[in-house]
């Protein structure tokens, strides 16, 4: 059936319906039945593509073809970008390509690339093209040494080549390279010699000068640019993560004789560093607190919001608690302290928002129970903050789950930041459809000063301060006679650290032998099992003691501190009294 | 209160209860913290009710859509039951008997929508066959344990809402010990206690069965272990005759599934029959010609929004959930921020608040790019009257709404006039579906492209993009940018930028460089980042710190020294540490032990 338009005085049109025959001669008379005969695909993605772009009419049927070239242009490029979201300045082919030749030197070249124009631009990787790369420090190396590159490479001294080249194969050497990915074979002896002389000369050189000496790249360009690029940089994909042979230098922190700082320090010398930027910072964390009004709009309508971008948001959310959430029941949680769980946010949730004094046969009950509560009453409104929504205690799926189950209920209103580069990988799209995300992006530049500070950093040495201090802290809030037994337990422990058979007492101990009873009661701490059992309880709900199931399915009792800590516990402890 | 401790992770704040009371509405927030406030109350109203009437139009549309489904189902389930009935009277039918009906329900891979449809479907079901319907998830039951312990606590929960509270005992009891014998039992009774009462109200049609089935829904299928479902589809087919159990499969793949799940001699204890879902694109085309190709709703999307809304769609989830959702921020976006989005409603209502407008606002009309164009065609004498007098303005702002609500409902009739003749054509020259017929014609004017040639010269009056039309910026949603950023953003974009082009945020113009360059005055973590690029998989922590080391003194050189080197040398290892603890907080590294202090890469490519 096909339709006749016809016009009416008042500008309306009113459609009437005629024969088939009828529309057959009215298409054959106006197209003369010439111009059908184009053929065209179709397009899932948008008509527009299809004229834009005749390459694509190459597809014979009428089938529905995606394109993936389209749908980065539409959803990456095709659209005016708003000027504040950085997500919207490069495409996702920058980010998502593949790695160009890497060599263990590369970063010091870099460095010194870096360091040699204080104020100026130095183009470090000309557009990820792997060739271009690599042809930098030689284009460079005008500006640090004045010998040209024959020259260069002939008399270079040794401490000049030092990141250069070793030797494939001398594994027993001392030297402080193990292996390097130069492609030379020849020369290795004469390398060898030159690596132990500079050792000698490193010490010598002050480190500065050590890391601008580096660049040196001794395949020739011509030899790159034979190699066919895409089958280079899988090749170089697999060589990199096939084999075990670690192609990096040997030097060790110690070696540096940089001590590992503890937390404290750190803090103490960051401090001293005076911030840079700041009237630019300043100026973007206006922006985004202009946005705090309309973020509890949209989470009063039904949306959940969620923060990413570079940088600490943890201010920003503080700074939108404290402005617009001062009157409503909300809940900060920290998703990036260590001790965090989904079981704990449902705690306070029903302990401290709800009142609620009971205690839940499984996690999922308690869900159960939260979510009909706020079902039932309806003038119940919850604000969830979540600093880190993607940490590593609340990643988990099940975590996920609830949380968006949470996050769904009317009344409750989720906003959280998330930080992890692959964080947006733990919603699938049940999850997501839980959470129903509106996402924010608020690039801060901020330190993540307080989100790192749990962190076992591999540079951080991990103080005992901490430990000690909260253990101090949760030992004084017991009985005297607790304090006797938690003692008791230190000592045994010290006491028997190296003896394999200390795990078997406390074993026993957990299950409450009789003669263990007597072990106690003959000091006169416990009169009876039960008030053991209790005080040990009391003792694993501090974390004081964990239980650990041995290899024989037995559970076993330790105190999760190390000996130093506890020494200097129990020393601290005789001190006072 | 602080929020930060070393003892805890949650802090809950809870405002004294008299403050809590006068919790802030919600169209407070719809005006605070914005230049533009005009008319925000009554914008917001009307966001109200055009969201409402947008969903429950879309409600009723999914009904009206899964009513076939469902009546099919429907059918599905008397006529098995029916053949419990019989069969309960006839023994000789021993092997018909160990078969469960089973209807595998195929709705699509679009699984953020499957809980709308199971909802609806639990209603009609318990409205026309049984009150017994179940329905479990597969991440309930890691078990057979489980599977029967959910399915007895929700069946019992089902009479529960009957017989008044007297089954919440018998809960706590059923979760302890359950098997299908206790079910069996629980079934018994249940019947025998409500046959001789038979006092329902609402079950007129299910009444007459005197022991209605069990409908047990499983909504994701795929997802349920091979071994819970063997299991219990073995149980319960020995228990059929005293448990009269349906089975409803939720499939998001293909019913191959089925077989692939369940080894033969389990499958053959099934009766299964499939059923087909209406496909989502299908969805998505009724709801756009509901919700967007009419007249009814004021409100339009531009072409790049809806571009974008599809595309989510067609390439992301398959889910009319989101869709709307999509529509819905669209809608709030709008209303938020354009203010004269006031007269974004039925032409009536319209015209009366025209006349009510403030004199912003006559400015605000004045401003539009297609009022001005519209004022520059016309004689001069007008154009003062237009930019000077207010009545005159509100009087032709009647007019030109007049006209753009004609331009709209013509633009509809010759659109789906269009989209007939073409959507027939061998290769389908214009689009096979309606919305990209719209798409092209919204952009453009459709007579440009080759494909429209010379056909229908009578159309090209009524398909004029909207652009053309003097105040079409009321009506029409364009910030396509806004909708993408906050629906389908994508994080690891913007912390690629952040960290190699920090002068995108940071508008200083010593950060200033040319494309992949970083000036080394750049924030800490930028450079020790770009560094970092420059190893392959394995870093040594103490050739990073050096280099960083370097970069960072040379930066620092013309600042004037107060501090002693060493002290200097420290801090910068101070910033170091923090620059790579930061890394490995934002996943691009990660601390290793295949060899001493090195940390180990987990990003390949540029980011």
């Amino acid at each position: 059936m096909m339709s006749k338009l016809e016009l009416k005085e008042d500008k309306m049109l009113e459609v009437q319906f005629v024969g088939d025959d009828d529309v057959l001669n009215h298409i054959l008379d106006r197209e003369g039945g010439a111009k059908l005969k184009k053929e065209r695909a179709q397009l899932l993605v948008n008509t527009k593509k299809i004229i834009k772009k005749p390459e694509y009419d190459l597809e014979e049927d009428g089938q529905e073809v995606l394109k993936d070239q389209n749908y980065v242009e539409v959803l990456g490029r095709d659209i005016q970008e708003s000027l504040k979201n950085g997500s919207a300045a490069d495409g996702g082919n920058k980010v998502y390509s593949f790695q160009n030749r890497k060599h263990s030197e590369k970063m010091a070249k870099l460095a010194s690339e870096l360091a040699k124009t204080p104020r100026k631009n130095v183009s470090l990787s000309l557009k990820n093209d792997p060739e271009i790369m690599i042809n930098i420090p030689q284009c460079s190396k005008g500006k640090i040494l004045p010998h040209d590159k024959s020259e260069f490479l002939s008399t270079a001294p040794s401490g000049l080549r030092k990141r250069l080249i070793v030797p494939r194969s001398h594994s027993d050497s001392e030297s402080e390279y193990s292996a390097s990915n130069s492609e030379d074979d020849d020369g290795v002896a004469q390398e060898y010699e030159e690596d132990t002389d500079e050792v000698i000369l490193n010490q010598k050189i002050p480190s500065q000068n050590r890391a601008i000496s580096a660049p040196v790249c001794k395949e020739t360009p011509s030899k790159k640019m034979k190699r066919d690029k895409t089958s280079d940089l899988v090749e170089e994909y697999f060589e990199a993560h096939s084999s075990s042979k670690v192609l990096t230098s040997d030097r060790t922190l110690q070696k540096l004789k940089r001590a590992k700082l503890d937390q404290q320090t750190l803090r103490n010398l960051l401090s001293k560093v005076s911030p840079s930027f700041s009237a630019e910072l300043k100026q973007l964390n206006q922006q985004y607190e202009q946005l705090f009004h309309k973020w509890m709009l949209q989470l009063r309508l039904g949306f959940n919001i969620v923060l990413y971008g570079l940088g600490s948001k943890r201010d920003l959310l503080e700074r939108f608690r404290t402005t617009v959430l001062q009157d409503s029941i909300h809940v900060v949680i920290n998703g990036f302290f260590p001790g965090i769980s989904v079981k704990s946010i449902l705690n306070s949730i029903t302990e401290e928002v709800l009142d609620h004094m009971g205690t839940f046969r499984s996690v999922l009950d308690q869900l159960d129970w939260i979510v009909n509560k706020f079902k039932e009453d309806s003038s119940l409104e919850l604000f969830l903050l979540i600093h880190n929504l993607d940490s590593q205690m609340l990643r988990g799926d099940k975590s996920q789950q609830i949380i968006g189950q949470l996050s769904s209920l009317r009344n409750i209103y989720l906003m959280a930041s998330i930080d992890h580069l692959n964080a947006p990988l733990m919603w699938d799209h049940a999850k997501q459809s839980l959470y129903n995300w509106l996402w924010y992006e608020t690039t801060t530049y901020s330190p993540y000063t307080e989100e790192t500070s749990y962190e076992n950093s591999l540079l951080v040495k991990q103080s005992g301060s901490l430990p000690l201090s909260s253990l101090t802290h949760v030992l004084r809030s017991l009985t005297p006679n607790a304090r006797g037994i938690f003692r008791l337990l230190i000592k045994y422990q010290l006491d028997n650290q190296d003896n394999p058979s200390y795990i078997a007492l406390f074993c026993v101990l957990w299950y409450g032998y009789p003669y263990v009873g007597i072990f106690f009661s003959r000091l006169f701490l416990v009169n009876s099992d039960l008030t053991l059992r209790a005080q040990l309880t009391e003792f694993r709900d501090h974390k004081l003691i964990r239980t650990k199931k041995g290899t024989d399915g037995v559970e076993y009792l330790l105190i999760p501190v190390d000996s130093g800590t506890l020494n200097d516990f129990l020393e601290k402890e005789e001190e006072e009294s | 209160m602080a929020t930060s401790s070393v003892s805890k992770g949650c802090f809950v704040f809870k405002p004294n209860f008299k403050k809590r009371k006068i919790s802030v509405p919600v169209e407070d927030y719809f005006n605070k913290g914005k230049n533009e406030s005009e008319d925000s109350k009554l914008r917001f109203e009307t966001y109200q009710l055009i969201w409402q009437q947008m969903k429950s139009e879309t409600e009723q549309l999914q009904e009206e859509l899964n009513k076939n489904l469902f009546d099919s189902l429907i059918e599905f389930l008397q006529k098995s039951y029916s053949g419990f009935q019989k069969n309960s009277k006839d023994w000789g039918c021993q092997i018909k008997l160990r078969e469960i009906p089973t209807a595998a329900l195929i709705l699509g891979v679009n699984v953020t929508d499957h809980d709308l449809t199971f909802r609806s479907l639990t209603e009609a079901l318990q409205n026309n066959v049984t009150p017994y319907v179940v329905s479990l998830q597969a991440k309930d039951c890691p078990d057979i344990k489980h599977f029967l312990q959910k399915l007895a606590s929700q069946l019992t929960g089902c009479c529960v809402d009957e017989e008044s509270k007297e089954g919440s005992t018998q809960v706590a009891q059923k979760k302890t010990h359950c098997s299908m014998d206790s079910l069996s039992s629980w079934y018994m009774n249940i019947t025998q206690k409500t046959d001789p009462k038979m006092p329902r109200k609402k079950r007129t049609s299910s009444s007459q069965w005197q022991s209605p089935p069990v409908v047990l829904i499983l909504k994701d299928m795929e997802s349920f272990t091979t071994k819970v479902l063997q299991d219990f589809i073995i149980m319960s087919s020995q228990h059929l005759h005293e448990f009269p159990l349906i089975l409803i499969f939720g499939i998001a793949t293909s019913p191959v599934i089925i077989h692939r799940l369940l080894p033969h001699a389990v499958s053959s204890l099934l009766c299964i029959e499939l059923f087909q879902s209406l496909s989502c694109k299908d969805h998505l085309t009724t709801v756009l010609d509901k919700l967007l190709l009419t007249t009814q709703f004021p409100f339009k999307l531009s072409e790049k929004v809806l571009q974008i809304l599809t595309n989510i769609f067609l390439y992301h989830d398959f889910s009319i959930q989101n869709f709307i959702k999509g529509l819905q921020l669209s809608l709030l976006e709008h209303f938020y921020s354009q203010p004269l989005s006031v007269l974004c409603c039925n032409l009536p209502e319209a015209k009366r608040r025209i006349n009510f407008l403030s004199d912003n606002q006559c400015e605000n009309i004045r401003r539009l790019p297609s009022f001005r164009r519209y004022v520059e065609k016309q004689a001069s004498e007008k154009q003062v009257a237009l930019l000077t007098d207010e009545r005159f303005l509100k009087e032709e702002i009647q007019s030109l709404l007049e006209n753009l609500h004609a331009y709209h409902s013509n633009y509809f009739l010759v659109l789906r006039c269009l989209h007939q003749f073409t959507s027939s054509l061998p290769k389908y020259p214009l689009g096979r579906q309606i919305r990209e017929l719209y798409c092209t014609c919204l952009e453009k004017n459709i007579w440009d492209s080759e494909e429209y040639v010379s056909a229908l010269q009578l159309l090209r009056d009524y398909l004029l993009p909207p652009e053309t039309q003097p105040l079409h910026e009321v009506v029409y949603f364009s910030a396509a940018h806004t909708l993408r950023e906050h629906l389908n953003a994508a994080p690891r974009i913007a912390l690629h930028t952040a960290l190699n082009n920090p002068y995108y945020y940071l508008k200083n113009e010593a950060l200033k460089s040319e494309e992949g360059c970083i000036p080394n005055v750049a924030p800490d973590i930028c450079i020790a980042y770009k560094l970092h690029l420059e190893c392959s998989r394995l870093i040594n922590l103490v050739d990073w710190s050096e280099a960083f080391a370097t970069v960072v003194t040379a930066a620092e050189k013309m600042d004037a020294n107060f501090i002693t080197s060493e002290e200097r040398n420290e801090i910068i290892h101070a910033r170091f540490i923090r620059a790579v603890s930061e890394l490995e907080l934002l996943g691009f590294i990660k601390p290793t032990k295949q060899k001493t202090d090195h940390v180990a890469r987990l990003t390949w490519g540029g980011c």
